[in-house]
């Protein structure tokens, strides 16, 4: 194809690839340059400066742990509920196939107040474990908890329609070849499912990454100990430090970038092997 | 039992598990649900309500609420359809034509999904704010966008911006446009093609997308918080006035502003399984993403 467009009868494409490129170019990538720009007129040494402030690395790596620790946790108890929800029949299954969605419709404003009332030492669920000397709101510990949360419908519907894929004239092939159910999950569904689960993790992770809303009620929002970057970004916004905050702005756009894109290696992997 | 038949039992039940392990597995996976989703959902509720009817409406009724609710509703009526109209330019030119750089395209329409809210509102304040691009410009004029509706509303698009736009492609590119040359072939106008052959073919992922758009853009917290300047009664959405309230110690009313937002999730996920069920039925596959 040496032209730019196929021939087609179909009218518009100009309107709608024009609109499209104008609207895409004003709303998001005019502005997300303004990014690069700012950091551009700090120099690198100015930037390498804000950015690997002791501060800024505490926080980078609070967000990082806790935001992993929350897309294991996920992507364990996900493959469980995406089973279930695939292999067995119980009363009431269609609704708690929906509410695993409530997570993408809560506004996490709403999720963070409430999580954080449940999770604080005189809370719902807070107080077993103060029974026991273990503080979860106001710790990393409340920010796994709000990550874990946010998460949690990636890993379930990656994998819901691939664990349903798997053919089970498969799973009888393997079982009347003599392996135990164990082996059957080990050898033949594991694998099938396993680039579902890695995708679901990414998208959790990802997602976890950016989370401000439901994180900051419940992370008591300590510097160096539970202050996640985009809180950090927001505190030195407040102090009208543009600079400072762009630069972790920058590092974390870079990380995002990163994941996304593996997170489409991940995809492209996945449809190759489905279509196999 | 002969021996036989001993080994056909055997054969069938490992491809089931146990009904023990099967019991455990849905305990596990119900009790995680429950902790994490159920109970969150119960408790906002709950304490909305901890203290009786009248301080839940009162909270609700109180001129700042409402102002909130109004201003919530305000940005979604904007971006919502703003989003729409992309959505289905976007759509139209990506799945009906062929054109080069059309998945780099593709990607750069998911990059605000990529993007954390907080850095979302950060550019826009570097863009307009007193100190950014054409912050002097603006104020020169007098136009205020940052810590005003504006940038309340322009950040919940760029939010919200994916929503519509990606539900809409896969669907129209699974779909073709067989339906539509035909329709052009007969001397149907290109309007007319959309409106009566592409668009009661996508009716149901678009409402899809809106529904979730809708609910993203009504709940925005992070960038919408980072370009509001939290001014009560002026530039406070519901999600900005129920972190004021809470802030304050005021639990009732924060629970209770959440809950008007906690049902609205509910709704929003009423109306999405109804879309499914409707969507499997007419043989219209839909895209689920995050």
């Amino acid at each position: 194809m040496s032209k730019f467009k196929a021939h087609s009868v179909l009218p518009g494409f100009n309107l709608s690839l024009g609109y499209t490129l104008l609207y895409l170019s004003l709303i998001v990538l005019i502005p997300l340059s303004a990014l690069f720009f700012k950091t551009a007129t700090m120099g690198w040494s100015g930037f390498y400066d804000l950015a690997t402030g002791e501060r800024v690395l505490a926080s980078l790596r609070v967000t990082f742990f806790a935001s992993f620790a929350a897309a294991v946790l996920n992507a364990l108890f996900g493959l469980i509920v995406a089973w279930v929800l695939v292999r067995y029949t119980f009363p009431g299954k269609r609704v708690v196939d929906a509410l695993v969605d409530l997570p993408f419709a809560l506004p996490t404003a709403v999720a963070g107040i409430t999580l954080a009332a449940l999770y604080a030492p005189n809370g719902w669920i807070g107080h077993y474990f103060a029974a026991y000397d273990i503080k979860i709101a106001y710790t990393p510990l409340g920010i796994v908890v709000a990550l874990t949360f946010i998460g949690l419908p990636f890993v379930v519907r990656t994998v819901q329609p691939v664990l349903a894929d798997v053919e089970a004239e498969v799973e009888e092939a393997a079982a009347s070849l003599g392996a135990g159910r164990l082996a059957v999950f080990r050898r033949v569904i594991f694998p099938a499912v396993y680039p579902a689960l890695l995708t679901g993790f990414a998208l959790a992770f990802a997602r976890a990454i950016g989370e401000y809303g439901s994180v900051i009620f419940i992370a008591g929002n300590m510097p160096y100990i539970s202050e996640i970057a985009p809180l950090l970004i927001v505190s030195k916004l407040e102090q009208y430090d543009y600079a400072g905050a762009t630069a972790i702005a920058v590092l974390m756009l870079l990380v995002s970038f990163a994941l996304l894109f593996a997170i489409n290696g991940l995809q492209w992997w996945n449809s190759r092997r489905g279509t196999r | 039992m002969s021996f036989n038949d001993q080994s056909i039992l055997s054969r069938k039940i490992s491809t089931h598990e146990s009904r023990s392990v099967t019991l455990l597995l849905i305990a596990v996976a119900l009790g995680y649900l429950l902790l994490f989703l159920a109970l969150p959902l119960f408790s906002v509720f709950y304490e909305a309500f901890s203290k009786g009817w009248r301080l839940y409406l009162d909270a609700i009724r109180e001129p700042d609420a409402l102002s909130a609710i109004k201003l919530t509703l305000i940005t979604a009526c904007i971006s919502v359809p703003a989003n729409l109209v992309f959505g289905i330019a976007a759509a139209w030119s990506i799945a009906k034509f062929e054109f080069r750089g059309k998945s780099l395209l593709i990607t750069l329409i998911d990059l605000p999904f990529a993007v954390s809210p907080v850095v979302s509102g950060l550019v826009y304040v570097l863009l307009f704010g007193a100190n950014g691009w054409i912050g002097p410009w603006l104020q020169a004029h007098d136009i205020k966008l940052i810590f005003a509706v504006p940038g309340i509303v322009l950040a919940t698009i760029f939010v919200t911006f994916p929503f519509i736009a990606r539900e809409l492609i896969p669907l129209m590119q699974a779909q073709g446009k067989e339906e539509e040359e035909a329709a052009i072939s007969l001397g149907a106008s290109g309007w007319q093609t959309f409106f009566r052959v592409t668009l009661p073919n996508i009716k149901w992922g678009l409402l899809y997308g809106v529904i979730l758009c809708n609910a993203r853009a009504m709940g925005e917290f992070g960038a919408v918080s980072v370009v509001s300047g939290h001014i009560r009664g002026l530039t406070n959405t519901m999600p900005l006035h129920v972190e004021i309230l809470y802030n304050e110690y005021n639990f009732v009313a924060a629970f209770s502003v959440a809950s008007l937002l906690a049902l609205l999730a509910l709704v929003t996920l009423g109306i999405k399984s109804l879309v499914e069920l409707q969507a499997k039925r007419s043989g219209e596959p839909l895209h689920h993403g995050a």
